[in-house]
């Protein structure tokens, strides 16, 4: 037996571990204590971007740029307030006015329940790209329950809903099964299955079990008004589906933090082989991944045909959503709350876009550049950490990228 | 010529790595650095090596301070360091792996393979090392990639060398071997630092040996003046039981039986082949042998991962030939497995969640799906205390443990029910004395109190300072049976697959 008395002064750190990394996040508690910590690196890498960003505008200013070689003095002056107006546009068009507030949560809500579908991938070391082909089926399967039955609203939308939970769950699941059975990379197989989703709802929306009646393009039925979310104030767009998605961000916490199922995920995602070890099925748990984050995709897709006009299904209709949402989840750093904010974050650039287009003249384009220089801030923490020096490593979002691959 | 850290301070936020730590190596000497896991030794040679930089201190060379800001300038200074992980390319040659990162070009930077091939010929000549430029680093078993690793280092001109933990992934017979070159490197007036925890090696090969223990520089001894139990003492800092205290074994029913058991390799090769034997309640059945030779295999079929080819296991009974780990969990049987940081943590999870990693699917820590974190604090509070783990908290990454605290935390999870089958694999491998010295009285204590204990160790003191019985492997067969007793002559002739041990096997 040791002898306890000394337990105090023994060092408890190995050497090989280097000290700066005991950002010990609370995991079990999420976020917790070091929100600080978790914040920090996000917030710079907005900050950065927006600063790049403002660089670019002024460099993109094609009145004022001839104005440099002969009035530099005049040529700073405008440069200034193009980007001053070009960002002052951006916050009157986000969070200005009740009516920017609701355009920003609106635009959130697909985002931020992709998002999710993202990060219990990123949680489980999985990498689901699929979520745009997911939302496709999930959607599909909406639309038709939207459109065929109908039912009162509180029976017809969560039967929707349930619905497209299922097309979605069985289309994520087909590459879980894919990896399980015969270690097909979850990456291939999801970005795979886009192609094939996108084109089976071009093709099936041309048939007549879908088609609109007299029309020849690709466009469904409108959905009864029994299904359509319904909006919560006024004349403004956002709908009831900002609501789902809060939940949906309280279940995805609860079931990562709080039910077996997440606590198998998050393990056979840090480390399969200990999973394994320890008695979990890993094929099973990949199975169950791909099926919640399919899920989750799939009301992500609901809303897109059930929450906004013309409640239709139409090409494409997922349209990036299901891209964006792997950068919002590495900015969330895929805990359900990061993603939350940072849904809300893309959707105020998106919101706040329009009205930078409108008022500003500045391209949307610019819009989507911002969101790209968040990301690639993002995805290089160790960049922003240099540019502000700051020492504590990262190592959370990095473990999350790099098993994201490993498989 | 003279190497010399003084007064060596390092920092960390909480953490004072080194406190005035000071250490010389003089011009073909061999000074060992001795010190538990944690005690600062790595810390002290990544500040020599440029890694790390020193809070206060300085390091001189021939009397001269140098600041080394990158691996680069410390190598320029004549300093070379073989890790214990290996920094080889696989799948290049020997020689294109000597000279990666300097290679030498002809015109328009053609690499001059010829003269890559004659630099690693000419050294491995030089100090006996028998390397073939020409192979391929996988193909090369661990002892020639770490001489390898010694070529690159002697190609960059090194006068001092540092070998991290260089024998904790040698067989006996590499050791022996690597021991010659360390001398060889010496008689050409190479300065070597020799970082180890093994107390017998230390002795061995060092002319000096100095003590770390807890960041500080506790003592310097001369190998003649101490033994082991010695520097144990010194490292620990309290006199520390090096040989296991047990009563006699009093076995009881059969509790495992394997019978005629065959198990494929990745690669599809018979890795055991036909193995018989049983293990009795309150007994302890070590397996020697040298590593690779199955053992690894066995392990993996005895606790439901790998599924045998052939033959039975029987567990009390019951056939539990194809069972799955969790079945093999819910029968009691505790596993604690060969890399407890590839298999047996998961490192980035808290101390709490590694404690019911197995069992979080169990009443009371789940009803249901709904898992009961409440409960599972309690159980690591509990076992911390019990185990004597040492942590700053149960809700701290088990990453952030030295490997005796891991190893306890595993060992923790494992034995905290009704245990009926301990299966051990390198229970100790890498871990401090203090660690060592409890996981043995804690594996004894299971058989006590009535389990059937299974160690497979390559380390053959350990397998003979805990078993009551001891089985040697060699290349998939059980090569002799010992009891407790027999001379360590027998048991490692057995281990090299000597003629007597295999006609025991055939008879």
């Amino acid at each position: 037996m040791t002898d306890n008395g000394d337990a105090q002064t023994e060092p408890l750190v190995t050497e090989d571990s280097p000290p700066g990394d005991r950002s010990s996040m609370d995991r079990i508690a999420g976020v917790g204590s070091s929100l600080r910590q978790a914040l920090l690196v996000p917030a710079l890498a907005v900050l950065t971007a927006l600063i790049v960003g403002a660089i670019i505008i002024a460099a993109t200013d094609l009145d004022t740029l001839p104005l440099w070689g002969t009035d530099p003095g005049e040529a700073f002056r405008q440069t200034m307030s193009g980007i001053g107006k070009a960002y002052k546009a951006l916050f009157v068009g986000s969070v200005g006015s009740p009516r920017a507030i609701s355009e920003t949560l609106f635009a959130a809500t697909p985002l931020i329940l992709a998002g999710l579908a993202v990060a219990v991938g990123f949680q489980a070391g999985l990498f689901n790209i699929g979520v745009n082909g997911q939302m496709h089926i999930g959607g599909m399967v909406a639309l038709w329950v939207g459109f065929s039955v109908t039912l009162p609203a509180i029976i017809h939308i969560p039967l929707a809903i349930a619905a497209a939970i299922m097309g979605g769950a069985i289309w994520g699941g087909i590459s879980g099964v894919l990896k399980a059975r015969t270690g097909a990379h979850e990456v291939i197989t999801t970005i795979m299955l886009n192609f094939v989703a996108l084109f089976m709802v071009d093709y099936l929306l041309k048939t007549s079990v879908f088609q609109a009646p007299g029309r020849n393009d690709p466009i469904s039925q409108k959905v009864n008004a029994s299904a359509q979310f319904p909006t919560l104030i006024g004349d403004f767009r956002l709908q009831i589906g900002f609501f789902f998605s809060l939940a949906a961000v309280a279940f995805v916490w609860w079931l990562m933090y709080r039910s077996t199922i997440g606590f198998e995920f998050r393990a056979v995602g840090y480390n399969p082989h200990g999973g394994r070890y320890a008695g979990m099925s890993v094929a099973w748990i990949y199975l169950g991944v791909m099926a919640v984050s399919g899920g989750l995709a799939g009301i992500a897709g609901t809303n897109q045909i059930l929450g906004l006009e013309p409640y239709r299904g139409i090409s494409n209709f997922a349209g990036t959503v299901g891209f964006d949402a792997i950068a919002l989840a590495l900015l969330g750093r895929s805990h359900p709350v990061g993603v939350l904010f940072a849904g809300i974050l893309f959707g105020a650039l998106r919101a706040g876009g329009r009205e930078m287009q409108g008022a500003a003249g500045v391209p949307i384009d610019l819009v989507l550049v911002l969101q790209a220089l968040i990301i690639v801030m993002i995805a290089a923490p160790r960049l922003v950490r240099a540019i502000y020096r700051i020492k504590t490593p990262d190592q959370e979002l990095s473990t999350t990228v790099s098993t994201g691959w490993g498989g | 010529m003279e190497l010399a850290l003084t007064g060596i301070t390092k920092q960390f936020p909480g953490v004072l790595a080194n406190d005035n730590v000071n250490l010389t190596v003089s011009e073909g000497e061999i000074v060992a650095l001795l010190g538990e896991n944690g005690a600062g030794k790595t810390t002290l040679m990544n500040i020599l090596y440029g890694l790390y930089h020193p809070t206060s201190g300085t390091v001189e060379i021939d009397g001269k301070p140098v600041q080394f800001h990158s691996p680069g300038d410390a190598i320029k200074a004549g300093i070379g360091m073989v890790h214990q992980h290996f920094m080889l390319v696989p799948v290049f040659t020997v020689a294109e792996n000597v000279i990666l990162g300097d290679e030498p070009t002809k015109r328009a930077g053609i690499i001059n393979r010829a003269k890559a091939k004659k630099t690693v010929t000419e050294i491995s000549r030089r100090y006996k090392l028998d390397v073939d430029p020409d192979a391929i680093i996988e193909d090369l078993p661990v002892g020639i990639q770490q001489r390898v690793e010694i070529i690159k280092v002697l190609e960059r001109q090194a006068r001092f060398v540092v070998f991290d933990e260089p024998t904790s992934v040698l067989t006996p017979t590499e050791v022996e071997g690597f021991f010659e070159i360390v001398q060889s490197l010496k008689a050409d007036g190479k300065g070597i630092i020799f970082i180890s925890h093994k107390l017998g090696e230390a002795l061995e090969i060092a002319d000096r040996i100095v003590i770390m223990r807890r960041g500080k520089t506790v003592a310097e001894v001369l190998p003649r003046d101490v033994d082991e139990a010695g520097l144990a003492e010194l490292m620990v800092g309290r006199p520390v039981d090096l040989v296991v205290d047990k009563a006699e074994a009093e076995p009881k029913d059969v509790v495992l039986s394997v019978e005629h058991l065959t198990v494929l390799d990745d690669r599809n090769r018979r890795a055991i082949d036909g193995v018989s034997f049983q293990v009795r309640s309150g007994e302890i059945v070590g397996i020697a042998g040298v590593q690779g030779n199955g053992q690894t295999e066995l392990v993996e079929a005895l606790t439901g991962l790998r599924t045998p080819l052939g033959g039975r296991v029987m567990l009390k009974g019951d056939d539990m030939t194809v069972a799955s780990p969790r079945a093999m969990h819910q029968a009691n049987v505790a596993h604690v497995p060969e890399d407890r940081q590839k298999s047996g943590l998961v490192l980035p999870f808290t101390v709490t969640e590694n404690i019911v990693l197995n069992s979080y699917y169990e009443r009371p820590l789940s009803r249901g799906v709904i898992m009961d974190w409440d409960e599972a604090r309690d159980r690591a509070t509990r076992l911390v205390e019990e185990y004597d783990v040492r942590t700053p908290g149960i809700e701290v990454p088990v990453s952030n443990l030295s490997g005796g605290n891991q190893q306890k935390v595993i060992v923790a999870r494992e034995f905290d029910r009704d245990v009926a089958l301990v299966i051990a694999s390198q229970p100790t491998r890498g871990i401090d004395v203090g660690s060592i010295e409890y996981i043995h009285s804690r594996i004894v204590e299971e058989r006590d109190l009535g389990a059937a204990v299974l160690i497979v160790s390559s380390e053959l003191d350990e397998v003979m300072a805990l078993s009551d019985r001891i089985l040697v492997m060699y290349e998939g067969k059980i090569a002799g049976e010992f009891d407790a007793t027999a001379s360590t002559t027998e048991i490692g002739l057995a281990m090299l697959g000597s003629t007597e041990g295999q006609n025991e096997q055939a008879s």
